[in-house]
Formats: C-alpha cells, structure tokens, sequence
C-alpha cells in the first residue's frame, strides 16, 4: 500500500518558480491556498494573543489586569479576528483552494484570476481590521449591534466594519469559484455522486457565501452610512428599529456558523472514510445532509433574538426550525459512526482529530437544541452558557475539522510527512485543554454567570481559573503543531504520493503535486471511498 | 460547433479550461452566481424599505412627493434605451461586426452617462432643499423624523444603483478597449455577452426603484 518514495519528485508546483513575485502573482489554486493559510495562522494567533488576555483577566473575580473599556476591546477584537479573518475562510480557502480542483481532476479553478484576486481583497480587509485594533480597537461587540455601534460607541466601528465588508467580496468570489468549478470542470466520470463528501460540504458552504455574505455587506454599510452620514436606519430617534439590525446581521451570521463547520464535516467523512477503510455509510445521505444544513441555516436566525423583542409567535417558530437544523446534523455524526462500526480503524493524527469533532460537536450541537428552547434560552441568554455552546461549535467543531484535515493532506500541500508521534501528543493535549477551557464555562453559564465583564462574583473563581488553565494547556497546544509543520517543511522525511492509502484523485497525482495537478485528465470509473476495489492498481 | 482546431486551441482558451464552450458556460454560470449575490444585496435595503413603508406609509408618501417624477422617468426612459443597445451590442458581436458593436458599446456607455448626469441634478436639487438627511435635514413637522428613513433609503439605494452604473461603464470601457483590439471575434464574445447580463441587471434594479422611490401614493 505504501509506496516507497524516497525523494520528492523533480517538478512540482513549490518548485515551479521562486521568490516573492512568484507567489504574489501566482493563478495557481495551490500556492493560493498556501497564501491563504499563512495569512489566515497570523490572524488565528492575533486572534488568540487577545484571548490570552481575556483568560488572564479573568483568572481573578476582581477587573485588575485591565479596563472595563479595554476588556470590551480586546473581546470583540478576538471575536472579529476568529470569526471573519480565521474560521470562516478556514477551510474553505486553504483546504477548500488547493483541494477543489484536485479532487474533481481539474488543472485549476473556473477562475484563477478572480482566486487571487479574492486573496488580495481578504488582505486589505485585514489590514483595515489591523489598522482598528492599533489605532485604539472597538468595543460593539463582533455583533456590532445598533444604536450602540451607530451612536454611542466613541470607538474605530467603521475602520473594523469596512474590514469586515472588503473581506466579505473575498468570501464572495472564493463561493462563487467553487460553484462554477465543481459545476463546470469535472473530468470525465466524475459525476455528483461520485464526488468526495468534502466537495458536497464545499458546495454547500459556497452556496452559503454567495447567498449570505452580501446581506451583512449591505447591513454594515447601512451602520457605516448612519455613523458617518447620519442617516436613519435604526436609529430609533427618527422611527428606526434597532432589532431589524439584528434580523440582517443575524441572516447572514447564523449561517456564517455553517461556513465554519459544514467544511470541517467534509473534513471529517474524508478521514473517517480513509481510517476505516470502508466508504462513507449512507453516502448521498450524508451529501444530502450537507445541502440541507445549509437551506434550513437560512431559516432559524431569529433564535438569537428571542429576548430582542420579536413576538412570540416569530419565536416559537424560530425555535422549531432551529431544532430542525440537528436532523441534518445527527445524521453525519450517526452515519460517521456507522462508517467506523466493523471498519479497521487506523489511530492516526486526523482520525484523532475527526474523533474530537464528533464528540465536541455532538456537544456543541445538543447544546444549542437546549438553546433553542425558549424557556432554557430565556435563562441563559448573554451567559457563559453560550460562549460555552459557541465555542463547542466554532473549536471544538471547525478548528479541530481544520487541523485534522490539515494533518491528512499535509503530505499532499508539503510533499512530507509530520512526526506522528508529536503530532498525536498535541491532538491530545489539544483535546483535554479544550474540554478544561469551555466545559467549565458551561457550568458557570448555567449557574448565571453573564458574559462580556471583566469582572465577577468571587463564587465562580473556582470555574474561571479552571478555564483559564485550560486556555493555556490549548495554547501550547496550538504552538506545537504550529512548530512541527514548519519543521517538517525542510526536514519531514518525503510522503510519496499517498501515504495513508487513500482513494480519492488528490491521491493519485504526486505529492506536492506538479503545477497542472495532473499529468493527463482522470478520468473516473469508480465511486468515491471505493476502499473496497483495487485501490493498488489505480495509484499512478 | 466550431472544428475542433479552433475550438481547443483557440488563443482566448485559458488553460484550465479544456474547450471554449466550457470556458463560454463557466464565465456565464459564474456572473450568473454573481448576480444572484446582487440580488441579495439589493435585497437587503428592499427588505429595509419594505419593513420602514409597512410602518409610516403617510411619511413615505409624503417624501415620496419630494422626488422629481419628470426626471426619474426620463432616467427609466434612458436605461431601457441602454438595455437596447447593450442587447444589440450582444448581437453584434455574435455575429462578428466589429463596427456596429464598437458603435452599440459607445451609445450603451453614453446612455449610462446620461443617467448618471441626471442622477447628479437630483441629487444637487435635493442637497439644495435640505432634504439630505442628518442634522441639516428639513420637513414638514408631521413627517420631519420618518421622512428622514425615507431619504436615506433613497440616497443609499439609488447611490448603490449609481455605483453599479459607474463599475458598468467601467466594464463598458474595457469591452470598447477588447473589441477595438480585435479580440471579440464570432467565436468568441463571451466577455460581451457576460458584460451584458451584468448591465441588464443594473437596469432591472432601477426598473424596481424607480416606483418603489418616485410612484407612492401618485394614483390618488
Ligand atoms: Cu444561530
């Protein structure tokens, strides 16, 4: 099964060209991709330099390591860093750009140009975000809700709003490429049911940007307009209403959720699928699973709003569809576990990842059915228990999909292979931080600790310190495989073309794979995971 | 269907495509995608405006009055026009007469500027009646607050509008620059026919404001 490749092959898309101009105006949807992940990790780690703080403060009941105002800033600059400059592009951008077209056996994506172009968008977005946070940071909140983020706030709204909206056009293009690509460039044989799940969850997730992303444009640039200009959209001192705000942020933001998790879903039936050795059980299931998670994402944003005001009835409706999105979503995890029953299961890095994503997101997701509940919701709103419940979802799910799926085609990206054995240490380490930091947030939620202070009663300590230990067990967490991919960059020993014994075209090209992916077009004869046929004789 | 020479290695085939008629679905499928976006978009300040009229029809009527009912229609008048050439410019360049759609593309980009200077006399007027809004706004008392909902949305959704009108004139611009150098040809006018969906959408937008901004409450 595995090939013995001792060296890299001779011509390959890292070597096709060197320096700086080579990567700044590459169409290649590789080096794209490697773009995106280096611009997304400095994100990621500014994101949780402010979380560091946030946890520090918040290891003693009194505000003593910073001000109340700069506490405000430092939440909701982690907050903007990770949702809109880390998870949502995540996986899409980086796993999503290099693998598209590789696994459909095309030579790039419908639209290079437009790639790159979308990479350089999501960097100026960034760079007005940066340019917020060093010129004094803002204080609304991620959420920038009105008429505080309009009216009250004396602090840079409209730099970081003006970052969000540039970087949703990224978000944009990147959706709309992947539609057209997976639409418009599959070789010959690869037909819809043929395709990798990864795809399916891609696909669903493009949909979500290209139908979402521009309703939060719109909607900042409507709270721009108020704040600069003094327009009245909701500003209730010419009849404005604040809660319609929140029906347009939260149309796009909910989904956004799915943006960051149904990509690390697809993540997750890759895995599965190649450490069981067995295809996806119930494969059009799980794909339909994906398309619907995304319909019904769209139809249950106003579970966020339950004590804004919106009438009752509005709420009971909201609240059934919302349960409804955990049909969709107990499917995969029943049909992962399904796949894994009677399968041979390897314990490698990305299966322990894959394994931490069901279960954290088999957490995340019965939490939010108790929030969806309009008694528990009523309770708990704006408590702990939601930060708890958010961050099941966005780490313990997305990220933990994304460093999995990083691990499984790291080899492919970088031609080498990580240590495994470091790489299986920090997945646990990673793992037990993770449930140290957020478990504990749970109970403190519950018992009614709010969120957004920077201080608190002495009687939740105990919990706070717990989590606060656990922030930090995640963060060395986190600076291990940071460490050990890098290395590997120079000295991982060489992966050959398919080192896990994987079926799927990606594995059939050489890793890294040669500028033009493939050295003849694919063309395919067999469904995906065929873990069953003969998987020797079609590695090239 | 093209002989299969020109339709492989044709010099307007970028790589990644492995025919011009994948490259000619992929462009279309694509602004397709793109103005399904704008749609939501656009959308957005609909749904905003729906909720605001629902609330203070009286208001809205009233500012309504405000808007230069002669003007905006000579605008409608213009665009339709301009959707015409623009359908003709398409024409042209499916059947490869150069001249005719360099001659469609100036009048297509002239009508648009048209537009844009009517636009600019409107807003000018507006500016002078102290109907912008913000602190300098000015009403009569029974609507002065509401109507002011009612001129932001006019500003930002018919400013939104003017700014797909430019970015369209833009685009004009390069397709006039692509013709002129000759690399529009019968085999290849996708950038053409592409361009034209994109200003056909600007137009139906317009054709939505249009009443939605100037006509409330005009019937009476
Ligand atoms: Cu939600």
């Amino acid at each position: 099964m595995q090939t013995t490749v001792a060296a890299l092959p001779p011509r390959h898309y890292l070597n096709d060209g060197f320096g700086i101009r080579s990567w700044l105006f590459t169409r290649d949807h590789k080096r794209i991709a490697l773009l995106y992940l280096a611009t997304i990790t400095l994100f990621f780690f500014i994101g949780g330099a402010m979380a560091v703080l946030i946890r520090l403060e918040l290891a003693t009941p009194a505000g003593d390591l910073v001000t109340d105002e700069t506490y405000n800033k430092l939440f909701t600059m982690h907050g903007v860093m990770m949702v809109f400059f880390f998870l949502i592009p995540s996986i899409p951008a980086t796993l999503g750009n290099f693998l598209v077209p590789l696994m459909i056996g095309a030579k790039d994506l419908a639209f290079p140009k437009l790639n790159l172009l979308s990479w350089y968008i999501f960097v100026v977005g960034g760079l007005f975000t940066l340019y917020a946070l060093i010129s004094g940071g803002v204080d609304t909140g991620w959420t920038f809700y009105t008429p505080f983020s309009t009216i009250s706030s004396t602090s840079k709204v409209v730099p970081t709003a003006l970052g969000v909206f540039i970087t949703g056009f990224s978000s944009i293009l990147t959706g709309l490429n992947f539609i057209v690509t997976i639409h418009r460039m599959r070789a010959p044989g690869m037909t819809w049911f043929r395709m990798p799940l990864f795809l399916w969850s891609i696909y669903a997730t493009s949909l979500i940007m290209v139908l979402g992303t521009p309703v939060i444009a719109i909607t900042i640039l409507l709270v721009a307009a108020e704040r600069l200009f003094h327009f009245g959209f909701f500003d209730p001192a010419v009849g404005g209403d604040p809660v319609l705000f929140q029906h347009l942020f939260w149309f796009y933001s909910h989904p956004a959720v799915y943006i960051m998790v149904l990509p690390s879903m697809g993540v997750v039936s890759e895995v599965v699928a190649a450490f069981c050795r067995k295809p996806v059980f119930g494969y059009r299931i799980v794909a339909f699973a994906s398309v619907a998670i995304a319909v019904l994402g769209f139809l249950v944003w106003a579970h966020h709003m339950f004590v804004a005001g919106i009438s009752v009835y509005a709420a009971m409706i909201f609240s059934v569809l919302s349960m409804l999105v955990a049909i969709p979503s107990a499917v995969k995890v029943f049909n992962w576990t399904a796949t894994m029953y009677r399968g041979s299961i390897s314990w490698q890095t990305p299966m322990l990842y894959a394994m931490g994503f069901i279960g954290l997101f088999t957490i995340g997701g019965l939490t939010g059915v108790f929030l969806a509940t309009l008694a528990v919701n009523v309770h708990v709103t704006d408590t702990y228990f939601i930060v708890a419940h958010f961050h099941y979802i966005m780490v313990g799910g997305a990220l933990m999909g994304y460093l999995g799926g990083l691990h499984y085609w790291w080899p492919k990206i970088s031609g080498r292979l990580y240590p495994e054995f470091l790489a299986k240490l920090s997945a646990g380490i990673i793992f037990l931080g993770f449930n140290l930091t957020f478990f504990p947030q749970f109970v403190a939620g519950y018992l009614g600790m709010p969120r957004r202070y920077h201080a608190y009663p002495p009687d939740f300590q105990v919990l706070n310190v717990l989590s606060s230990a656990g922030a930090s067990i995640l963060g060395v967490g986190y600076l291990i495989p940071m460490a050990y991919l890098m290395w590997s960059l120079r000295y991982g020993r060489a992966a050959g073309s398919n080192p896990f014994g994987a079926v799927g075209l990606e594995w059939m090209t050489t890793s890294p794979p040669p500028t033009e992916n493939f050295a003849t077009t694919p063309v395919v004869a067999w469904d995906a995971y065929d873990y069953k046929g003969e998987v020797e004789g079609r590695v090239a | 269907m093209l002989p299969d020479a020109v339709e492989h290695h044709h010099p307007a085939l970028a790589h990644q495509f492995d025919s011009l008629a994948q490259q000619r679905e992929a462009a279309a499928l694509g602004m397709w995608v793109f103005l399904v976006t704008e749609v939501l978009f656009f959308g957005g300040l609909f749904a905003t405006y729906a909720v605001y009229r629902w609330w203070y029809p009286d208001a809205f009527a009233a500012a309504s009055h405000e808007l230069d009912i002669l003007l905006g229609g000579t605008n409608t008048a213009v665009l339709i026009t301009s959707s015409l050439t623009m359908a003709l410019a398409v024409h042209s360049a499916q059947l490869g007469r150069r001249r005719l759609l360099l001659l469609f593309l100036i009048a297509t980009m002239a009508l648009g500027c048209v537009f844009l200077g009517i636009k600019g006399v409107e807003y000018y007027h507006k500016f002078v009646e102290h109907h912008v809004p913000g602190p300098g706004f000015e009403f009569e008392a029974a609507y002065a607050r509401q109507a002011q909902i009612f001129f932001s949305l006019y500003f930002i959704m018919t400013g939104l509008h003017a700014v797909h009108m430019i970015i369209g004139i833009g685009i004009m611009l390069a397709m006039f620059w692509m013709s002129w150098r000759g690399r529009i040809t019968a085999d290849y006018y996708n950038p053409i026919e592409v361009s034209g969906l994109y200003w056909h959408f600007v137009d139906i937008v317009w054709i939505f404001l249009f009443p939605l901004l100037y006509l409330i409450g005009r019937h009476a």
